[in-house]
């Protein structure tokens, strides 16, 4: 018998409306997280890898942003259809968030410990006490040195990479299943990106977390996820086994990006073997676009990539792309982490 | 059809295109923003009708403002030939309503254009690495700020004594501080941003940073608070008309009109001081109404080309 | 005495952040930069590495007058850097230019992009007033901009875009030295490669020599041939990038390089 997955996405659909006319944001995305899992959603500024984010907390609403469609099965049920009420109930208790901006994401007028104990007493009823107990355990969980200290700490006393730590564990503080990690690293150093990685790698082994991670480096996606989605202009283009994708990528757009990035550890030199290019910028979709998003900068590009919309092809082991260009092996797959 | 919107347009280049490049000014966008705004441009066709008024008063006011009819005190709005009625002297309301918008709109404009040029030279000279000589000035210039506004402009004008210039002087000394402030705070965070860092790179002197970098950017929130201000202004000079610090009678000031009412206000006479006062509060909400709408259309981000 | 093929000569250079004594409190000293030496040789790439806070920047700026350095002696082609003042600092300013990350304030918000590409050569006189737009249409569309951009503002351009036009207005000025400081950090993967690809290019054809400031080893292991690491405002060690990454000697750069994420899978 197979398990219920813990997030099922079905054919999501986010738009925005603009002076310009309906962006879609999110245009029909697929993926499941299993329990546990962590799958890596990739791609660049606008791709929509926020925006599906924050659609599964149904976070966008009365922002000039409508969820057009599809369903979010979490533990089988359809978040999209829940109240307000019931809504927030799910956020930070059974799915919560981290976002990028360590900074603002913590009030400055507050002390930590306070921040904490206010959440957890938002979601389950406990006395001061055992709130605060519950505070310091998950400053514990996120391993932030002397914890207790760091209780009655202000925000801006902290490091940019101990704020993060703080942001997880308020994230964490009430035991969700799904961690939402939206761009979780990217403002810190390289070296407090590590520890900040290995942190979330070890909850979710030792805690069972699954984890969304949003980002737009496929160095963190290698060194986190099993399952990767890569997505650009609303649509995840390819997915599969992260080895799978990073070593043998069959989107033009996946391929086109592992060629693009410089690499430390593989050697060879430089200058006289340019970076291949991607030529333009991330597109904007909108409503009345028709065919392949990547096809203008696409180059392996034919006529009908502009004009029909592209199929989805799967490979073996739930690799797919989005793709006129590929023959097909197996049936398409869905995205499964 | 794919449509992406992309941020340029195709190649074309043509010597009439490089000619022309500096064609979109700031203040033309500006202009073709604000006219999108409608509140804005009524608070703006409001103003200009204002103005017109008190200009052409002395062609279009059907009655002198100054000399009443005694046996016709107090008669109320709608009575033949007085549309907006008489006041306790017998004279023309509306007559003296358009007369007194040349007294009011002066108040209103003069000090806070005067103030406005003397807060750039304070605050872009103490803002632009002045570091904490400039810093001291602000300090000087709080003290200054924590006396209640209204306060500091009766005391001054009752210093200098009523009437029309040495009102004008008194709210403009009282604004002066206020508009430093705006400017040194932009001053101070425009300043540190890298493009200035960059026109130093290529050699400019700190006279043509403050000039051609800052001066635009500093501008566009001084001219925000400059029009709210005329509002506050407007109110504020009416208010020490009102109080006899101001604009001395019989000139015709809409502050002044409104202490007149004050008077027969309790004899049931109310239009003599609502009539005025219903115009003060229309100005002031227009200049706060066009502030706003200038506000957005300087954003570089709000204007589309 | 530097070698001849020297072009920048960096000796302790120091930067100290002083708070003065108020009321009887005593001041304090933030150390940003102490003394950092290097040299950069005529036509290389020499890559400035650190994570934030480490000086690199601040180095940068030093080294363009664009902020004073406390103590110290910089080179550059003879020129002792430092005590220029004046006509020659305005001299030198037109060889040495800077490009900035791009954090859309690198420009000025409110003038037409092209009137800011042509600053630098009305400010150096690089060429006759009535050349001036011609010139700039040139450069634009030397770094893949179009000539009817010219008139726009700095908003209506994507980052990639906006970074085309940081190096625009560098080489307006034609310098022979360029600082980029972090140009590609703030930019997507696909667009990282077109800028490595156009400074390359620029560098080849106009014999440029570059600092590149980053945070990103795999680009500085792209671009520069040698480099200075840089730690809470120590030069912690300096030397060619294949040595700096085969053989690190120091602690920092060992840190730095077991913290890098390639994106390829783990083997296992």
């Amino acid at each position: 018998m197979m398990q219920e997955p813990l997030l099922a996405v079905e054919g999501l659909r986010t738009h925005f409306s603009t002076e310009h006319g309906i962006v879609k944001a999110v245009d029909g995305v697929d993926f499941t997280i299993e329990r546990g899992g962590i799958l890596g959603m990739v791609g660049e500024s606008g791709s929509g890898k926020s925006v599906t984010g924050l659609s599964i907390l149904r976070l966008l609403e009365s922002r000039n942003a409508t969820i057009a469609g599809g369903r979010v099965l979490f533990d089988g049920e359809d978040l999209l259809t829940k109240s307000a009420k019931e809504m927030r109930e799910i956020r930070g208790r059974r799915i919560s968030m981290v976002f990028q901006n360590a900074m603002t994401a913590l009030d400055p007028f507050f002390r930590v410990g306070d921040q904490l104990v206010e959440l957890i007493r938002l979601h389950q009823r406990v006395d001061r006490r055992t709130a605060r107990a519950k505070a310091l355990e998950a400053l514990e969980l996120v391993r932030i040195p002397e914890p207790g200290r760091r209780l009655s700490s202000y925000p801006h006393q902290l490091s940019g990479g101990q704020r993060q730590r703080v942001i997880i564990a308020l994230a964490l503080a009430c035991g969700p299943d799904l961690l939402i990690a939206d761009e979780p690293t990217t403002a810190l150093d390289a070296t407090v990106q590590k520890q900040i990685i290995d942190l979330l790698l070890e909850v979710n082994r030792e805690l069972g977390t699954a984890i969304l991670m949003i980002t737009h480096d496929f160095g963190v996606v290698a060194h986190t996820c099993r399952t990767v989605a890569v997505m650009y202009a609303g649509r995840i283009v390819e997915a599969g086994d992260v080895r799978r994708v990073l070593e043998t990528p069959e989107h033009p757009y996946t391929l086109g990006l592992m060629r693009a990035v410089p690499r430390v550890k593989s050697g060879g030199r430089r200058r006289s073997d340019r970076l291949h290019q991607i030529s333009g910028s991330p597109p904007v979709r909108m409503a009345d676009a028709e065919g392949c998003a990547f096809a203008p900068r696409c180059p392996e590009a034919v006529q009908r990539c502009s004009t029909a919309e592209p199929p989805r092809i799967g490979f073996d082991a739930g690799h797919s792309v989005l793709c006129h260009q590929r023959l097909p092996i197996t049936e398409a797959g869905r995205v499964s982490a | 059809m794919s449509s992406e919107i992309i941020t340029s347009s195709g190649p074309a280049t043509s010597p009439a295109r490089v000619a022309g490049w500096q064609r979109r000014s700031q203040w033309g966008l500006a202009m073709r923003a604000l006219r999108r705004d409608k509140v804005a441009v009524a608070a703006l066709v409001v103003l200009v009708a204002v103005t017109l008024v008190a200009v052409l008063a002395p062609w279009i006011s059907p009655y002198d403002p100054l000399v009443g009819d005694p046996r016709a005190r107090l008669l109320p709005p709608g009575t033949p030939g007085h549309l907006l009625g008489l006041d306790g002297q017998g004279r023309d309301i509306l007559s003296r309503l358009m007369w007194g918008g040349r007294y009011s709109l002066t108040v209103a404009v003069v000090p806070v254009v005067c103030a406005a040029l003397l807060a750039l030279v304070i605050g872009m000279a103490s803002g632009y690495r002045g570091g904490r000589r400039g810093e001291a000035v602000m300090r000087v210039l709080d003290v200054v700020f924590a006396f209640p506004i209204v306060l500091f402009a009766i005391a001054l004008a009752a210093v200098l004594g009523a009437g029309l210039v040495n009102t004008m002087v008194a709210v403009g000394i009282t604004l002066v501080p206020y508009m430093s402030r705006v400017v040194y705070t932009s001053t101070v965070q425009e300043s540190a941003k890298e493009y200035v860092e960059a026109a130093r790179a290529a050699g400019a002197t700190d006279l043509e940073i403050l000039r051609k970098q800052l001066l635009p950017n500093v501008l566009s929130p001084l001219v925000v608070y400059g029009t709210t201000l005329a509002g506050l202004v407007i109110v504020l000079a009416a208010g020490l008309s009102f109080l006899g610090v101001g604009i001395t009678p019989p000139a015709p000031d809409w502050g002044v009109m409104t202490a007149d009412g004050r008077q027969v206000l309790l004899e049931g006479y109310a239009h003599v001081a609502t009539v005025p006062g219903l115009v003060i509060l229309v100005v002031a909400l227009a200049f706060n109404l066009l502030g706003d709408g200038i506000r957005d259309a300087l954003d570089p981000h709000k204007q589309t080309s | 005495m530097s070698a001849p093929d020297v072009l920048l000569d960096v000796r302790e250079l120091r930067k100290v952040y002083r708070t003065p004594a108020v009321l009887g409190r005593g001041g304090s000293e933030f150390v940003a930069v102490e003394g950092a030496s290097f040299t950069v040789r005529r036509g290389e790439t020499f890559g400035l590495i650190g994570e934030s806070g480490s000086g690199k920047t601040t180095v940068g700026r030093m080294l363009l007058r664009l902020l004073d350095a406390t103590s110290g002696y910089v080179e550059f082609d003879g020129y002792e850097v430092l005590r220029l003042a004046g006509p020659r600092l305005r001299d030198l300013r037109q060889r040495m230019q800077i490009v900035f990350q791009d954090s859309g304030s690198a420009f000025n918000p409110r003038l037409p992009v092209g009137e800011q590409v042509a600053f630098p050569m009305r400010k150096f006189r690089l060429h006759p007033e009535s050349e001036i737009k011609s010139r700039v249409v040139d450069l634009l569309e030397h770094v893949g901009l179009w000539a009817d951009q010219a008139q726009r503002y700095p908003h209506e351009f994507s980052g990639g875009q906006r970074q085309r036009l940081g190096i625009a207005r560098a080489l307006a000025a034609q310098p022979d030295f360029v600082v980029l400081d972090e140009p590609t950090s703030a930019l997507d993967v696909s667009v990282q490669g077109q800028i490595l690809n156009l400074l390359c290019d620029l560098q080849d054809e106009r014999g440029l020599t570059l600092i590149l400031i980053s945070h990103n080893l795999a680009v500085i292991q792209h671009m520069c041939d040698h480099a200075a690491v840089m730690h809470e405002g120590h030069v912690v060690e300096t030397g060619s990038v294949d040595e700096l990454f085969g053989a690190p000697r120091s602690d920092i750069t060992r840190q730095l390089l077991d913290a890098v994420l390639e994106p390829t899978a783990p083997a296992g």
